[in-house]
């Protein structure tokens, strides 16, 4: 028999109202984790503390109200540098010897600076707009614009553009759904956010797990990733997507690959991905094509010969420590637009030790990159696409301020889907339907609802986008790209004032 | 056969290409015939047509020949680069002479035959699904990490050189995971990938290895086919399609209470919870 030094402490609580319940076992046939179970002989439904997860499934299902769910206390003596969570990791880790696995962005207190950055307003010297009566532009083109136009008159004086425009995306709205692949969340999940990004006129983003037969026809709306296990790769897919994204990183675990492990690889992924079924689907933690910037410019550039130099291609970071260096060289190398990714991004299963302690948070990234670029003259080459733990359209205005074109949201967009973010994603038994590919589990998304509330987030935050910029008396997107002078710092203090770029408040 | 000649001298990369893909795609030119070339990278990237024949008659072609190829057949008379087949989809490439690092990488299927010896990382990440199922011959020698986190297909070194080098570089097969390396060695590699396994060919295996090496010699016409299988071969394959699988926690699972978590006795569930 195993011994145990110490059972694991439940993180909540189930309290469960017995008058209100009514025996009609949804919770318990809901919960994959088996945090409900039905006793016959006492005809009582019951619940297991340690099984549950806090995902919210049975609160939002049960018919009468009746589950509460609390967060349970720390069990142990209070301790600020041993905490119950970092008491319990070790434990685990006593006992088996593995590297611990995490899903979802990183819950650690690095400070988010949208919160210490505040937005302009007009008053009395200029006037605000109101979006709901006049035109106000948040319309988006992604690519590498020409250092200049040059414009020719045929013999009608008609113009017409000599310069040739390289590819471009045209987003209604400067909000994407960012890359996660099938296989790291289902099928229904990918249709759901495919369908609200070509209603909504933007663009999602297939991930690392080839593009499934059902979503070619979403082609126009779709990014194609191409990561360094190749899975799913082929001339066709490159050519069905609108654009290509080159993964050499993600927010949530920089500089390591991924493993879809075995389990979750079943017929439709192993399709899909060209892989056997049950095979750990592995991507190498580099592309070994890729040892340097020249290189990367190589694959860069096969992807445009593939594609007959009709598709942007974008290359994707993580925010490290040179970021603007490599930004820039990145663009050198050829990118149509530039990905970078914060430590806060999200994952379907990364080492936690990476994920909240590698990278830097995507505000100073972005402000530093866009400030390299700028003074390099190269800024216009490539845009600059920011990603990894946007909340709210309030985080979006801010990023596009301080220097990103557009941005990718990916926890918030499987939040519409039903995500409670409770990260347990790198289990594969979601009960929303999401991070499964079981398909008891996945059929309880509904597609169609799906797409309805993905599209209602996009429409919310463009509106609010709208009201936002005709506050700061700004009626296109295009004119606050950039302009830090509509951002001030609260408690906020040097160095990272001037990293950002923005003054203090007041000031 | 309708064919067309070009000289590659002084064109860049992408104009040789555009004339390749014009040729192919507009004129229907089934082979198309390249002298000079220089270094030219992604000569016949992303091309689908089946029939269609490369054929670069003088010169190195440069990087990424054939990458996201999907059905010409492409021949080399000289040596290549790095990047041969990346990631190609189907298809056949002949190499008369060496070829460089990373040939290969991710390839879906088609098969690629080389005289000579590769560089490093030869092989990598070669995949497998069904009746796709990507093949290297390499005839001469290959570098370190062939084979790395080889995931499908089938690898086979010969050594027909009589250079001094191992057939093989150190950290062959490395994180494999399926497929199959075949090597024509009396003795086994060193630093071999703890992930594989040694193994005797058996009568499946011969099969499959003679049909490569028929058309290996098919091609390269001063081998025989009866001399390369009489030696001796030795065969890696992974001993586990999951090489990761114990490395990551398995973190809480979640059992029911009759599966009993707290110790391995049955509990009783009445006591236990009321």
């Amino acid at each position: 028999m195993k011994f145990t030094f110490s059972l694991k402490p439940e993180n909540f609580i189930i309290e469960r109202d017995d008058e209100r319940c009514i025996r009609c076992g949804a919770c318990v046939q809901q919960c994959a984790y088996n945090a409900h179970y039905y006793l016959e002989e006492k005809d009582k439904v019951l619940g297991i503390n340690h099984n549950c997860v806090g995902d919210g499934r049975c609160v939002a299902i049960c018919p009468t109200n009746a589950i509460r769910i609390k967060q349970a206390e720390n069990p142990y003596r209070p301790n600020y540098n041993w905490t119950k969570e970092r008491m319990m990791d070790l434990y685990e880790q006593a006992e088996n010897g593995t590297v611990l696995l995490v899903g979802m962005g990183a819950p650690t207190p690095h400070p988010v600076y949208w919160d210490k950055i505040v937005l302009n307003a007009s008053q009395v010297t200029n006037p605000s707009i109101d979006p709901l009566r006049e035109p106000m532009e948040v319309k988006t083109f992604l690519g590498s614009k020409p250092d200049k136009i040059e414009v020719v008159f045929d013999k009608n004086h008609k113009p017409e553009i000599k310069t040739r425009i390289t590819p471009q995306l045209e987003l209604e709205v400067p909000i994407m759904f960012a890359a996660m692949s099938f296989g790291a969340i289902s099928l229904n999940a990918c249709k759901s956010l495919a369908k609200a990004a070509s209603e909504m006129g933007t663009f999602w983003n297939t991930g690392e797990g080839g593009l499934h037969k059902d979503l070619y026809k979403y082609g126009k709306n779709t990014i194609v990733q191409v990561a360094s296990g190749r899975f799913g790769v082929h001339v066709d897919y490159l050519k069905a997507g609108a654009a290509v994204e080159i993964k050499i990183g993600q927010g949530a675990k920089p500089g390591i690959g991924g493993h879809l492990p075995g389990e979750k690889v079943n017929h439709e992924i192993s399709v899909t991905r060209a892989m056997p079924e049950g095979s750990d689907a592995i991507s190498p933690a580099p592309h070994h094509d890729i040892y340097s910037i020249e290189d990367l410019r190589q694959l860069i550039y096969s992807i445009k010969e593939a594609t007959d130099y009709e598709k942007p291609v974008f290359v994707k970071i993580s925010a490290v420590h040179n970021v603007a260096a490599i930004a820039s060289g990145i663009v050198r190398a050829g990118a149509d637009a530039v990905v970078i990714d914060g430590i806060r991004g999200g994952t379907g299963a990364a080492p936690k030790i990476i994920r909240d302690n590698v990278g830097i948070p995507i505000e100073l990234a972005i402000a530093v990159v866009d400030e390299r670029l700028r003074k390099e003259g190269i800024r216009n080459h490539a845009s600059l696409i920011a990603a990894g733990g946007f909340r709210n359209s309030a985080d979006v205005i801010k990023a596009i301020a301080l220097g990103a074109d557009a941005v990718y949201i990916g926890t918030a967009a499987l939040m519409t889907l039903g995500c409670h973010v409770c990260g347990m994603c790198y289990k594969g038994i979601c009960n929303w339907g999401i991070a499964t590919q079981r398909d008891d589990l996945t059929k309880r998304l509904n597609p169609e609802i799906g797409a309805e509330r993905a599209k209602n987030l996009l429409k919310g935050w463009k509106h609010e986008i709208q009201e936002m910029l005709g506050a700061m008396g700004i009626n296109s997107i295009g004119s606050l790209r950039g302009n830090r002078l509509n951002l001030r710092a609260v408690d906020i203090h040097e160095p990272y004032l001037s990293i950002l770029g923005i003054k203090p408040a007041g000031a | 056969m309708n064919s067309i000649t070009i000289d590659a001298l002084n064109l860049y990369y992408r104009e040789l290409n555009f004339k390749i893909k014009e040729a192919v795609r507009k004129e229907g030119i089934k082979k198309v015939i390249i002298k000079n070339a220089r270094g030219q990278r992604f000569i016949g990237t992303g091309l689908k047509e089946k029939d269609v024949e490369i054929i670069i008659e003088s010169g190195v072609p440069g990087n990424d020949l054939a990458m996201f190829m999907d059905g010409p057949t492409v021949k080399v008379f000289g040596n290549a680069q790095d990047g041969v087949g990346n990631t190609m989809n189907n298809g056949k490439v002949f190499i008369h002479g060496d070829a460089g690092d990373v040939i290969c990488y991710g390839m879906r299927n088609g098969k690629i035959f080389i005289k000579g010896n590769v560089g490093y990382r030869v092989g990598i990440h070669m995949k497998e699904y069904k009746d796709m199922i990507p093949s290297i011959v390499v005839g001469g020698k290959a570098g370190d990490f062939f084979g790395e986190y080889m995931a499908g297909g089938i690898g086979v070194v010969l050594g027909l050189n009589n250079d001094d080098k191992p057939i093989v570089g150190r950290y062959c097969a490395t994180g494999m995971h399926g497929g199959v390396i075949y090597i024509r060695t009396e003795k086994v590699p060193t630093y071999l990938g703890k992930e594989v396994k040694v193994f005797e060919l058996n009568e499946s295996d011969k099969e499959k290895l003679k049909s490569l090496i028929e058309e290996f010699c098919q091609e390269f016409k001063e081998y025989k086919a009866e001399d390369i299988l009489k030696s001796r071969f030795i065969k890696l394959i992974p001993v586990s399609k999951r090489p990761y699988g114990r490395l990551y926690s398995p973190g809480n699972h979640f059992p029911l209470p009759e599966e009993n978590y707290f110790s391995n006795k049955k509990i009783d569930i009445e006591k236990k919870y009321y």
